[in-house]
C-alpha cells in the first residue's frame, strides 16, 4: 500500500474505527452523552477528512475501490445524512427502555457499509459493502425489541435482504463464469468486445437486478417496504430511505454505467418496465393509506421508479440529473423522517395520520417543515424537487426516453393527491395529541434540511456546477 | 431591477404579515396594504417613465443568470399588455384585503401571506420572459391558493381545492413537456440551448411537432381559462374560495390562461394556432353558449356568478382565434372588465352571504327594499355582466364580435344569442334576488363605509371602462400588431378573411 492509498481510506478508517473506540468506551462508562458526542466527534472527522483525498482524486485502489469524485460525493452525502440522523436519533433513543448506546456502533458500521457501495468498482467490495450495511440494518430494523412490530420488521428484512443477497451472489457468479472478471471494468472490457449478450450473461444480470431491485425496492420486489418503515424505529427508518437507498443507487449507477447497459435493448426493456411498474403501483398504493410511514415507504417506491430511469439515459446528463435527484430525495426524506422522528420521542410512536391533524396551528415550524418536504416530494417550485424533477425529465427528453417521462409526469400528478392529503392534514382543526418538545439539535437538523431544500429549490447553480465537476466516473 | 422588486415586495411584505399575526391580529392587514400599494406606485412609475421615453417593444426589461447550464435566465420584462393586467392584479389584490377584513377572523396572518404570494405568483406570470421562470411562477401560485380554498373555504372546500389542485397541476405539467421539447428542438437547430423566449420564437419544426407542442400549452392555458370541457374544476373553486379567494380566481387566475393564450401560444405557434382557430373558436361558442346555460339553471348564487365566467371567458378564445385587430382589443378589454364586473359580483355576493348565511337564491328576494345601495350595485353589475351599453363588458364584447364578424360570420351569429342568454341570467339574479316577494324577515345592514367604497370604485371604473376604453386599448396597442404580424407572417389564410386595411 502506497501514501495515497492509505489518504484516501481516511474516511473509512475513521468510520471504521469509530466502532471499536466506542465499543471499548462503553466497557468503562456507559454514559450515553458521551457515546453520542464521541460520534458526532467521529462523523464530523470522516467528513472533513474527505477534503483530504482531493488533490488526488482519481485514485484506483487496484482492484477494490475507486475513489473519484462521484464516491467523494456520495461520501459527503452519506456522512453528513448519517450524521443528521444521529442528532435526530438522541432524544428518540430515550425513550428506549436500556442499552441504548450500541445503537450508535451499529449505525457507524451501517454507515460504513454505505460508504464502501458508493467506492466499490469491484463485485467483491459491492457484495461486502451491502452485506455490512443489510447485517446493520437487521439488528437497527429490530433494536426496540419490546415491540412487536419491530421484531416482525427485522424479521422480514432479515429473510427478504438474505434471499435477495443470495440471488445477487448467484448473479455475479453467472457473470463472473462468462466474463471471467469481478471488476466492473474487465467486465465492461469483455462486454464491449461482443456484440449479443449470452443468455447466460442475461440471466446474471437479470438475477442481479431482482437483488438491487430488492435493496431499492422496485416493484414487484417492494413487499417488504412499507411493513419495515412501519416497524422499525423512526431514525432508522430514515437511515433505510436515505443513506442505504442513496449508497444502493451510487452503485448501481456506477456498474450501469460501467458496462453500458443502456445500449442493450434487453435491458431496456427490463429497466422501463420495473420503473414504470414502480411508479404506477408505488403511487396507487400509498393514495389509501393512514399511517404517514406508509406513505412515505410507497412514495419512496414510486420514488426510486423515477431515478432508475436515469440508468437508461446513459449520457453526461443523465448521470447529473441521476445524482441531483439522489441527493434532493434525500434532502426531502430527511426533513420528513426528522419530523416525524422528533415527534415520536414519546411513548408511541406519531405516524398515524390523525396525529398530525392541525399541526400547524400547535407547532408551525414543525409543520412548515413537513409541509415543505412534501411539496418537494411533489415536485413544486421553489423546492429542491421541482429541480430534481426538471433536471430528470429534461435528462429524459434529451435521451428521447418519452414512455418514461410520459408516465413520470402522469405519476407526478397521481403522487400530488396524497401528498396534499398530509399537508391538508396538518392544515385542519387541530386534535388533542400531545408532542413532545423538540431538541436544539432537532431544530438545528429541521433548519439545515430546510435551507437545502430551498437553497437546491431556488438557486440550483451552484449545486448543479459541483455535480458536474465531480460526477464523471 | 425595478421589475424584481415588484416581486420581492410582494414576498417580503407576505413574510412579514405572516410573523406579524402573533402580535397584532390587525397588522397583517396594514402590511398588505402598505405592500401593495407600494407595488402600485412602482408600476405607476414605470407607466409615467415609459410615456417620457417613448415606445421601445419593451418598457423595462430585467435579465440575470439564474441556472445558466440549462440556459435559464431570471428575464422579466413589461409591456402594454402585461402592464393592464398588472395594474389590475394589485388592484384586485387590494380589494382582496379590504373585503377580508371582517370576513376572515382567523389565522389573519397566513390568509394575507398566501394572498400576497398568488398575487407573486402571478405578477412572475406577467412578467416572465424565459419559458422556464414562467412555468415556475405558474405553479407558484397553485399551493399558496390552495391554502386559501382549503383552509378558508366553505363546507365542501377540500374537496374544491384538491379539484382545482389536481387539474392545474396535470395541465401544467404538460406544458412544461412543451416547452423542454421546444427548448430541445432549438437547441438542436441552432446550437443555442435556452428558455428565453424572444430567441425561441420563430423556431423551425415540423407542422406536426408544433401542432403537438401547441396542443401542451393549450392544455394549461384552456384548463385555466377555462374552456369548456376542462372547465368542471372552476364552480367548485368559485364557489369553495372565501371571497377574496374567488376574486382571485376570476379576475386573475383566469387571465392568466387568456395572457398565456396572447403571449405564448400564438406568437410561438403562429401555423398551428391559425389551423386549430376553428376549434377554438367552436370551444368559445360552446362555453358561451354552455356556461349561460349552466348559469341560468343554477340556484346557488355564487355558483352562478361562477357559471357566468365560463360564458364570459368563452368571449376571450373566441376573440384570440379571431386573428384581427379589433378582436384583439375585444379581449384585452374583456379581460380587464370580467375582473372588475365578476370580481363585484363575488364581493356582493360575499356580503350577502356575511348577512344572510346562505347562498340559496330560492331563499332571499325583495332585498333591494332592505339594502337599497347594495340592490343598486347589485343591478349595475349584472347589467354589467349581460352587456349593457355604457358599462365596460359592453365595449368588449362588441369589439370582440365585430371582430369575429370577419373570421366567421356563423360563429358570430351564435356567440351573440350568447347576449341574449346572458340577458336571461343576469335579470334572474336581480329578480331573484333584490326584487320579488320577501320571502324571510331578514334583519340585515346595508354596505357599511368600507364596503361601499370598495364597490363604489370599482362601479366607477367599470363605467369609465364603459365610457372611455380608448386609454386602455392605447396601453396595449403596440402588443397587438406585434402578435398579429408573426400570425400574418405565416401566410396561412385558410378560411380567415383578411384583416381590414
Amino acid at each position: 500500500m502506497i501514501r495515497e492509498d492509505f489518504i484516501c481510506l481516511t474516511p473509512l478508517m475513521i468510520i471504521a474505527s469509530a466502532p471499536i473506540i466506542l465499543m471499548l468506551v462503553i466497557a468503562f462508562i456507559r454514559n450515553y452523552r458521551v457515546i453520542y458526542g464521541l460520534s458526532l466527534f467521529a462523523f464530523i472527522l470522516a467528513f472533513l477528512s474527505i477534503f483530504l483525498l482531493l488533490p488526488f482524486v482519481p485514485h484506483a485502489i487496484a482492484p477494490l475501490f475507486i475513489f473519484d469524485g462521484f464516491s467523494l460525493l456520495f461520501f459527503g452525502v452519506i456522512i453528513i445524512t448519517s450524521l443528521l440522523i444521529t442528532m435526530l436519533s438522541k432524544r428518540y433513543l430515550l425513550y428506549q427502555e436500556s442499552d441504548k448506546e450500541e445503537y450508535f456502533i451499529i449505525l457507524f458500521t451501517a454507515t460504513l457499509g454505505s460508504l464502501i457501495l458508493a467506492a466499490a468498482s469491484n463485485f467483491v467490495t459491492l457484495f461486502l459493502g451491502l452485506e455490512t450495511l443489510s447485517i446493520s440494518l437487521y439488528i437497527l430494523i429490530a433494536y426496540r425489541r419490546s415491540r412487536d412490530n419491530s421484531i416482525e420488521a427485522g424479521v422480514k428484512y432479515l429473510i427478504l435482504a438474505s434471499v435477495s443477497s443470495a440471488f445477487l451472489l448467484f448473479g455475479m457468479g453467472l457473470i463472473y463464469m462468462d466474463t471471467g472478471s469481478l471488476e466492473f471494468s474487465g467486465i465492461a472490457k469483455v462486454l464491449a468486445s461482443s456484440d449479443q449478450y449470452l443468455p447466460l450473461l442475461l440471466g446474471g444480470f437479470s438475477m442481479m437486478m431482482v437483488g438491487i431491485g430488492f435493496k431499492l425496492a422496485l416493484v414487484p420486489f417492494h413487499m417488504w417496504t412499507p411493513d419495515v418503515y412501519e416497524g422499525a424505529p423512526v431514525p432508522v427508518t430514515t437511515f433505510i430511505a436515505t443513506v442505504s437507498k442513496g449508497a444502493v443507487m451510487a452503485v448501481t449507477l456506477r456498474f450501469f454505467y460501467a458496462i453500458r447497459g443502456f445500449q442493450n435493448h434487453n435491458f431496456i426493456l427490463m429497466i422501463t418496465v420495473i420503473a414504470v411498474l414502480s411508479m404506477f403501483i408505488g403511487n396507487l398504493l400509498a393514495i389509501r393509506q393512514q399511517n404517514i410511514k406508509r406513505i412515505l415507504a410507497y412514495s419512496s417506491i414510486a420514488n426510486m421508479g423515477y431515478l432508475l430511469v436515469t440508468l437508461l439515459m446513459g449520457d453526461k446528463e443523465g448521470l447529473h440529473a441521476a445524482v441531483f435527484y439522489v441527493v434532493s430525495y434525500m434532502i426531502t426524506t430527511l426533513g420528513a423522517f426528522g419530523v416525524i422522528t422528533l415527534l415520536s420521542a414519546r411513548e408511541l410512536p406519531a405516524d398515524k395520520l390523525e396525529d398530525y391533524k392541525g399541526l400547524f396551528w400547535k407547532r408551525p415550524w414543525v409543520a412548515f417543515v413537513l409541509t415543505l418536504a412534501m411539496l418537494s416530494l411533489a415536485g413544486i417550485p421553489i423546492t429542491t424537487g421541482f429541480m430534481a424533477k426538471f433536471y430528470l425529465v429534461f435528462a429524459g427528453i434529451n435521451s428521447g426516453l418519452w414512455i418514461p417521462v410520459i408516465s413520470l409526469i402522469i405519476n407526478s400528478v397521481i403522487g400530488l393527491y396524497y401528498y396534499l392529503r398530509v399537508i391538508t392534514t396538518l392544515f385542519s382543526a387541530p386534535n388533542e395529541t400531545e408532542f413532545p418538545e423538540i431538541s436544539p439539535a432537532g431544530h438545528l437538523v429541521l433548519a439545515i434540511v430546510v435551507a437545502g431544500i430551498l437553497i437546491l429549490g431556488i438557486l440550483p447553480q451552484g449545486f448543479v456546477h459541483l455535480i458536474s465537476q465531480f460526477s464523471g466516473f | 431591477m425595478i421589475l424584481l422588486y415588484l416581486i420581492l415586495i410582494l414576498l417580503a411584505g407576505g413574510t412579514a404579515a405572516a410573523i406579524t399575526a402573533r402580535w397584532n391580529p390587525v397588522l397583517p392587514r396594514i402590511i398588505s396594504l402598505v405592500t401593495l400599494t407600494v407595488d402600485m406606485i412602482l408600476l405607476a412609475l414605470i407607466y409615467t417613465g415609459q410615456e417620457a421615453t417613448g415606445h421601445p417593444i419593451w418598457w423595462v426589461e430585467y435579465k440575470m443568470n439564474w441556472i445558466p447550464t440549462f440556459g435559464i435566465s431570471l428575464h422579466l420584462a413589461i409591456d402594454g399588455l402585461s402592464m393592464l393586467l398588472l395594474i389590475l392584479t394589485f388592484f384586485l389584490g387590494l380589494v382582496s384585503v379590504l373585503i377580508s377584513w371582517k370576513e376572515i377572523h382567523e389565522k389573519t396572518g397566513f390568509f394575507h401571506f398566501n394572498t400576497l404570494m398568488i398575487l407573486a405568483g402571478i405578477t412572475g406570470v406577467f412578467l416572465s420572459m424565459d419559458l422556464f421562470l414562467f412555468y415556475f411562477f405558474w405553479e407558484l401560485m397553485l399551493v399558496p391558493m390552495y391554502f386559501l380554498i382549503s383552509i378558508w373555504g366553505h363546507e365542501n372546500r377540500i374537496y374544491a381545492s384538491y379539484k382545482f389542485f389536481i387539474y392545474t397541476q396535470a395541465s401544467g405539467l404538460l406544458m412544461f413537456l412543451s416547452i423542454l421539447a421546444l427548448y430541445f428542438i432549438h437547441g438542436r437547430n441552432t446550437g443555442i440551448y435556452t428558455f428565453d423566449y424572444e430567441q425561441l420564437l420563430g423556431t423551425s419544426m415540423p407542422a406536426t411537432v408544433s401542432y403537438i407542442l401547441m396542443l401542451g400549452f393549450l392544455a394549461a392555458f384552456l384548463v385555466k381559462l377555462p374552456v369548456v370541457p376542462l372547465h368542471n374544476w372552476l364552480p367548485d373553486a368559485h364557489t369553495e374560495a372565501p371571497t377574496a379567494g374567488s376574486v382571485i380566481l376570476a379576475g386573475l387566475l383566469l387571465k392568466t390562461g387568456a395572457y398565456g393564450l396572447l403571449r405564448f401560444v400564438l406568437p410561438l405557434f403562429p401555423a398551428s394556432s391559425v389551423s386549430f382557430a376553428p376549434i377554438g373558436m367552436l370551444l368559445g361558442v360552446i362555453g358561451i353558449l354552455y356556461g349561460a346555460k349552466l348559469a341560468f339553471s343554477q340556484t346557488d348564487l355564487k355558483r352562478l356568478v361562477a357559471y357566468t365566467s365560463v360564458s364570459h371567458m368563452g368571449f376571450v378564445i373566441l376573440g384570440v382565434y379571431a386573428f384581427n385587430e379589433i378582436a384583439f382589443q375585444g379581449v384585452i378589454m374583456q379581460m380587464i372588465a370580467h375582473a372588475i364586473s365578476t370580481g363585484a359580483l363575488f364581493i356582493l355576493v360575499g356580503q350577502l352571504y356575511e348577512r344572510l348565511h346562505t347562498r340559496d337564491i330560492n331563499k332571499m328576494g325583495g332585498l333591494l327594499k332592505k339594502v337599497p345601495v347594495m340592490g343598486a350595485m347589485g343591478l349595475i353589475f349584472a347589467m354589467a355582466s349581460l352587456g349593457l351599453p355604457g358599462l365596460g363588458n359592453f365595449i368588449a364584447e362588441f369589439l370582440i364580435l365585430t371582430g369575429t364578424f370577419r373570421a366567421s360570420i356563423l360563429m358570430t351569429c351564435l356567440a351573440s344569442t350568447g347576449l341574449v342568454a346572458a340577458t336571461i341570467y343576469a335579470l334572474r339574479i336581480v329578480q331573484k334576488v333584490f326584487l320579488g316577494n320577501e320571502n324571510t324577515d331578514w334583519k340585515i345592514n346595508d354596505l357599511s363605509i368600507r364596503e361601499k367604497i370598495i364597490t363604489g370604485i370599482m362601479v366607477i371604473i367599470i363605467i369609465y371602462l364603459g365610457l372611455f376604453p380608448q386609454k386602455v386599448i392605447d396601453t396595449a396597442k403596440e402588443v397587438i400588431p406585434k402578435t398579429l404580424n408573426v400570425i400574418e407572417h405565416t401566410g396561412t389564410t385558410t378560411y380567415l378573411l383578411k384583416s381590414m386595411p
